[in-house]
């Protein structure tokens, strides 16, 4: 079933199917019986990172260490090739007695470009990987929606998902002891 | 009899299904201050839900502007304006306004440079080491120390920026071309300093910037289904409730939470709280605290270089590094306890969150710090004595007992005897005490840098010694430096989430769904008691 053919009851393009979970107990187990169905397209929306949705919900390691390692890399690259060319190639100076380029005397400033460089691809890589900033959400249209950031837990499996069936997916998030479930609008 | 285990008839007092959380004391010793080793003191007390920490801290924001904020912004403000001028005044004039003379070429500046740093320090400590280390206790006050942190070191940077002499060329510090074609000397601790420094702030902002994100995404949010929420006018005579077409009329949403919920809404990036979103959240402020651990530790050692690396006797030691750090800690912790104190008795809400325990837990770090900096004076002095360098041994017999004298014993007294106090224990629960001593070692380690400084007056021959003192525009500009402080951080309690809402509610109880409380209730069938039995045997 492809995602342009589903729609909602009042016929506009569908984003997701929603329901809402009384704690985190019943949203993690709810979360392992929709990833043991095999789903991928969805997702847990909590106030808080529950602890352990990761396993629960399949998630593969995060990748923002990639970004953070590149990070730390090209922090040291650039501070030390930065303080060899402009202290020992292009306006070499003797300080000290000592040769030009002794490493000892640039590992302050290399650590410093390492340590900032790691923070702001880490931070970066962050919202990259999750896809922010973002102007708009579906999701966000919904009035119950706007509780997730105060005590609300949410599922919403998307119509983009190649195993959805609304009729299906209402029952099953019923099963599991949703409430509240609703049709997210694109 | 009953089988229920304490920690978890703790958790439901907290959830309001059991009349057994801790009673709140009505004096400052709430209930989780407790001899027994066996007992999980709660974190969040008042048999709170995620909801009512929701409330509690959002309404910091959302509500009236309290009484008290205007008298202390105006003031504030008024320090901070003339601290403003003094930067101006030196401008326009130049150094000479200030107590400087020609073997202390450094005065007042530097003193509040490293003080202000070294309150910094604090913040990022709290967030990234304690976070690593995984004490809990932190979520309460770890928003504010880090919003001090930021602030303090804004404050520290404008001094040597102002100290340069001719501002203008204040671009020097950073490796730039110029027109003479020259480049900073990276061999100098002055420019690893601009890195150090440069690097902590940025560090610190983006640190505080990324763990505030879930909690502005919460008051967007907020902001929102108010404005969607109509209110209701009328003229104040008007039968209440209001015929139906009166109401119609009147019916209007408040246009102040629209710019609410923008303001937020840009500023939390769209965050919309989905776990795939927290997966890589918790990565990156995980990698954030292991960066910025050792960072916190690099910044007071480089700053400790200004003087260690070079060959002044009395700056020139090993040991001010880790000594530099102790106190940067030390007084970056009592300065969290000036600020928190009094925010605990304006916003009652706060005691719920900041609890007894968790302003003990810091009074133990300010002894631990404060017994490190005692240390490191005392080795400072056997070591000149033990050193055998004539020079050496004189600086320091000039610090105790030289012209100096007052500012080396009030720094003793401030910072190696009051923070002893804390190894008693009504000392360490009663706040106005702890207020007080947090004051007083405020002013030891602005005077330790003082005393450090002020060695430049006794030069190497006696023909070029020179007593150093301020001048009324020194004053006036470090008393305006507290005010550009205080305005920044009354502004940050209005306008910002003091206290880390995700985080908090993620050391409550009710946030683990392993908690045996959700599987005792009769709340689910078999299956998920199995399912989770399973999980937990796991962990």
């Amino acid at each position: 079933m492809s995602a342009h053919s589903v729609t909602s009851s009042s016929g506009a393009p569908l984003h997701a199917i929603m329901a809402e979970f009384p704690n985190p107990a019943v949203v993690s187990h709810a979360a392992e019986k929709i990833r043991d169905l095999g789903y991928s397209k969805w997702d847990v929306y909590s106030p808080f990172p529950i602890h352990g949705i990761d396993e629960a919900m399949g998630l593969k390691p995060s990748r923002v260490s990639f970004f953070a390692g590149a990070g730390a890399i090209s922090g040291i690259t650039i501070a030390l090739l930065m303080q060899w060319w402009m202290s020992a190639v292009d306006y070499p100076m003797v300080i000290g007695g000592k040769p030009y380029f002794a490493w000892e005397q640039y590992f302050p400033v290399t650590f410093e470009l390492a340590v900032l460089m790691t923070s702001i691809s880490a931070i970066v890589g962050m919202l990259t990987l999750n896809g922010l900033p973002l102007l708009h959400h579906p999701m966000a249209k919904k009035e119950r929606f706007l509780r997730v950031g105060d005590d609300r837990f949410i599922i919403a499996i998307e119509a983009a998902d190649p195993k959805f069936n609304a009729d299906d997916i209402r029952k099953l998030l019923a099963d599991l002891g949703g409430e509240h479930i609703d049709e997210v609008e694109e | 009899m009953s089988s229920i285990h304490p920690d978890q008839a703790e958790a439901l007092g907290l959830v309001g299904k059991r009349g057994q959380g801790v009673e709140r004391d009505p004096e400052t010793i709430d209930g989780t201050i407790t001899d027994d080793p066996t007992r999980r003191v709660p974190l969040v007390l008042g048999n709170r839900d995620f909801h009512s920490v929701t409330e509690t801290i959002c309404g910091w924001v959302e509500n009236k502007t309290p009484n008290w904020w205007f008298p202390a912004f105006a003031v504030s403000n008024v320090l901070a304006i003339v601290g403003t001028v003094m930067i101006l005044f030196l401008i326009v004039t130049g150094v000479g306004v200030w107590g400087l003379n020609n073997p202390v070429s450094w005065g007042w500046a530097i003193v509040n440079f490293v003080w202000w740093v070294g309150i910094g320090h604090a913040g990022t400590l709290i967030s990234a080491i304690l976070c690593l280390l995984k004490q809990n206790w932190r979520t309460s006050i770890n928003r504010f120390a880090e919003a001090m942190t930021i602030f303090a070191v804004i404050c520290a940077g404008t001094f040597p920026g102002i100290h340069v002499g001719r501002v203008w060329f204040a671009w020097f510090l950073f490796p730039i071309p110029n027109y003479n074609w020259i480049w900073p000397n990276f061999r100098s601790p002055l420019l690893w300093d601009v890195f150090a420094v440069g690097t902590y702030f940025t560090v610190s902002l983006l640190f505080w910037y990324m763990g505030m994100i879930p909690d502005l995404a919460t008051l967007r949010d907020r902001a929102i289904a108010r404005f969607n929420q109509k209110v209701t006018f009328g003229p104040m005579w008007a039968p209440h409730p209001l015929p139906a077409f009166v109401k119609k009329l009147t019916t209007v949403s408040i246009p102040a939470n629209k710019i609410a919920s923008y303001f937020y809404g840009v500023l939390a990036l769209g965050w919309r709280f989905s776990s795939r979103h927290w997966w890589n959240y918790e990565k990156a402020y995980i990698l954030l605290a292991g960066v910025a651990a050792p960072l916190v530790l690099s910044v007071h050692s480089v700053v400790s270089f200004d003087f260690a690396v070079s060959i002044i006797p009395g700056w020139h030691t090993t040991i001010f590094p880790p000594y530099f750090v102790a106190g940067a800690i030390f007084s970056g912790f009592a300065m969290v306890l000036t600020l928190l104190i009094p925010a605990r008795a304006l916003y009652p809400g706060m005691k719920d969150f900041v609890t007894a325990r968790t302003i003990e837990n810091m009074c133990k770090i300010i002894t631990l710090t404060g017994s490190m900096v005692g240390f490191a004076y005392i080795m400072e002095f056997f070591i000149a004595w033990y050193g055998a360098n004539p020079y050496e041994a004189e600086a320091f017999m000039i610090r105790a007992f030289g012209p100096y004298w007052w500012a080396y014993w009030i720094m003793m007294f401030c910072n190696v005897v009051s923070p002893q106090v804390f190894w008693f224990k009504w000392c360490r629960t009663n706040l106005v005490f702890i207020f007080i001593i947090s004051i007083i070692v405020n002013i030891g380690m602005w005077f330790e840098r003082l005393v450090i400084v002020t060695t430049l007056s006794a030069d190497f021959v006696t023909s070029s010694w020179g007593y150093y003192s301020p001048t009324w525009v020194d004053i006036l500009t470090f008393v305006g430096s507290i005010g550009i402080f205080m305005t920044l951080f009354l502004l940050f309690c209005r306008f910002l989430p003091m206290l880390a809402i995700s985080e908090v509610k993620n050391v409550m109880p009710q946030a683990d769904p392993h908690h045996p409380m959700y599987h005792k209730d009769g709340h689910h069938n078999g299956d998920q008691h199995k399912a989770s039995d399973r999980s937990e045997g796991g962990h």
